[in-house]
């Protein structure tokens, strides 16, 4: 099984970043928003109750998720064009387990998930950002910031398999880009003016994923919020791979 | 001259029934600007409190007008990836055969464009009003908006058909998106210019859509600025663009 998954993942990484088109886009997106975000948005830290007086230390826990939403599509993408090209089919006929090509083919997400994050990180440290949690929250932010990409990761695998079609995986994307938008990425839930975006954002997992990073950074350690965030991250895991894994059986029963 | 339009009317027909007949290319760009809508008014109506913020319209109105040419100049990208599209499955070679007078072409992606970009605007426009937009501005004021939002319209229509037709590829897409996502961006977004402080600041002042943007949100305050300024840039970005898409053509035909 080990050896199975480390296979199956070795292919993953290699093909994720053989392929330039592929991580560098996801990669330096994140940070052209966090750039222009960070100073378009600096005169939201003179409203009262503004958490921070640096709004690129309070926007920067979003580019990991933002770089994890991306990291979603190339891991759909690939299996797609695994299904599409009849690689999986090929695959069914070994004997390869399920769990192992599912935990494998998310090796790319990972990786790319995990660069992303020490990209990130750096450079909102060679920008001023202070980390309020120190050395061991920087550690924690990577390695959440890993475990909301293999979440995302995931459920782009679940879509893959669901549609069947790299088209089918990035049609969904406007639907995840719009939880990601209807969450506190931009303001803390408390300043959230209009009511049905509060709410919403408020029983939104996004939020609290964003917010169990952005506590790291800004306002020390805070158990509440990294329960919530690893929480729901581990949960989005949970969650994905079983739809993904029901979703498996019944494409290989097709094939 | 009437080849021309018999050429910009029939590509312009084609492209709007593919267009209807696959939902995936529609909704996905009638879905961006309506998230962004709901994710800056909702979410960042605040800002508004922040001192300084001089805009007497409400932050709906405020955001409403970004993405109205946020909308505009990416219904004009989103036609630029099915001119690419075009080019990859043969039928642009073919048109570039077939056509009598092939400045035609590119007018027919335009008026595919505007077409698109027309319905995004009417569902953009009610659900702003359902969400409770303010209007200040008169019956004028809003045809000065829309007239902007259509120049603009054409404009990233242009850029991209210009990208479309030397790359010939839909993996040109980035390149057809990002410069205008940037372009956009480093404009006054969220709050008014003087609020922005630092480089985006220097960057905004000089960024010629700042000015179309600013003259927007005059129209639909009721309180037009920078009329003649926003509307010459405008002209100006869209007679450049109109080069950039001819000797793109140009590109394309020579490259057989």
């Amino acid at each position: 099984m080990t050896q199975q998954v480390w296979l199956i993942a070795q292919r993953s990484v290699v093909r994720t970043f053989r392929q330039p088109g592929t991580w560098i886009p996801p990669l330096t997106f994140p940070l052209m928003l966090m750039a222009v975000n960070s100073n378009g948005l600096r005169a939201a830290t003179h409203l009262p109750g503004f958490p921070t007086d640096s709004f690129l230390a309070f926007f920067l826990p979003f580019s990991f998720l933002q770089g994890a939403l991306f990291a979603s599509g190339i891991a759909g993408v690939d299996l797609a064009r695994d299904i599409d090209t009849g690689f999986l089919n090929r695959l069914a006929l070994t004997p390869v387990r399920g769990s192992a090509l599912l935990i494998g083919q998310i090796g790319g997400a990972v990786g790319l998930g995990a660069l992303q994050a020490c990209v990130y990180l750096s450079v909102g440290l060679i920008f001023g950002v202070h980390i309020d949690t120190g050395v061991a929250g920087a550690f924690l932010i990577l390695l959440l910031a890993v475990l909301i990409a293999t979440g995302w990761g995931t459920l782009g695998l679940w879509l893959a398999l669901r549609t069947g079609s790299g088209e089918g995986v990035q049609s969904q994307f406007p639907l995840l880009f719009f939880a990601t938008f209807i969450s506190s990425m931009n303001l803390p839930r408390n300043l959230i003016e209009v009511t049905w975006f509060r709410d919403v954002a408020t029983i939104n997992p996004v939020s609290y994923m964003i917010e169990g990073l952005r506590s790291l950074v800004i306002s020390g350690w805070d158990a509440q919020a990294l329960l919530l965030g690893f929480g729901f991250s581990l949960a989005l895991i949970a969650v994905s791979l079983g739809l993904a894994g029901r979703q498996l059986k019944v494409r290989m029963a097709r094939t | 001259m009437r080849r021309t339009t018999d050429v910009a009317l029939g590509l312009a027909h084609r492209q709007v029934t593919v267009l209807f007949k696959n939902p995936s290319l529609f909704i996905p760009p009638m879905l961006f600007p309506l998230m962004n809508f709901m994710a800056f008014a909702g979410g960042l109506s605040r800002l508004r409190h922040v001192p300084g913020f001089d805009f007497h319209g409400g932050y709906t109105a405020f955001q409403f007008v970004f993405v109205l040419l946020q909308s505009a100049a990416f219904g004009g990208v989103f036609a630029g990836f099915g001119i690419a599209r075009d080019f990859e499955r043969g039928f642009a070679r073919r048109l570039l055969v077939s056509a009598p007078q092939r400045s035609g072409i590119i007018a027919g992606y335009a008026i595919a464009a505007l077409v698109r970009w027309a319905m995004i605007a009417v569902v953009l426009t009610c659900v702003a009003l359902v969400a409770g937009m303010k209007i200040g501005g008169n019956g004028v004021d809003l045809f000065g908006l829309y007239g902007l939002a259509i120049i603009f319209n054409q404009v990233g229509l242009l850029w991209a058909a210009g990208v479309a037709m030397r790359f010939r590829s839909v993996q040109a897409g980035p390149l057809m998106q990002t410069p205008v996502f940037m372009a956009l961006f480093l404009a006054p977004v969220y709050v008014p210019l003087d609020l922005l402080s630092g480089w985006i600041h220097a960057v905004a002042r000089l960024n010629p859509l700042t000015f179309i943007l600013e003259a927007g949100r005059g129209f639909i305050q009721g309180e037009p600025t920078q009329v003649a300024l926003a509307f010459g840039l405008a002209v100006a970005l869209l007679v450049i663009f109109a080069v950039w898409a001819r000797t793109g053509l140009r590109a394309a035909e020579n490259a057989g």
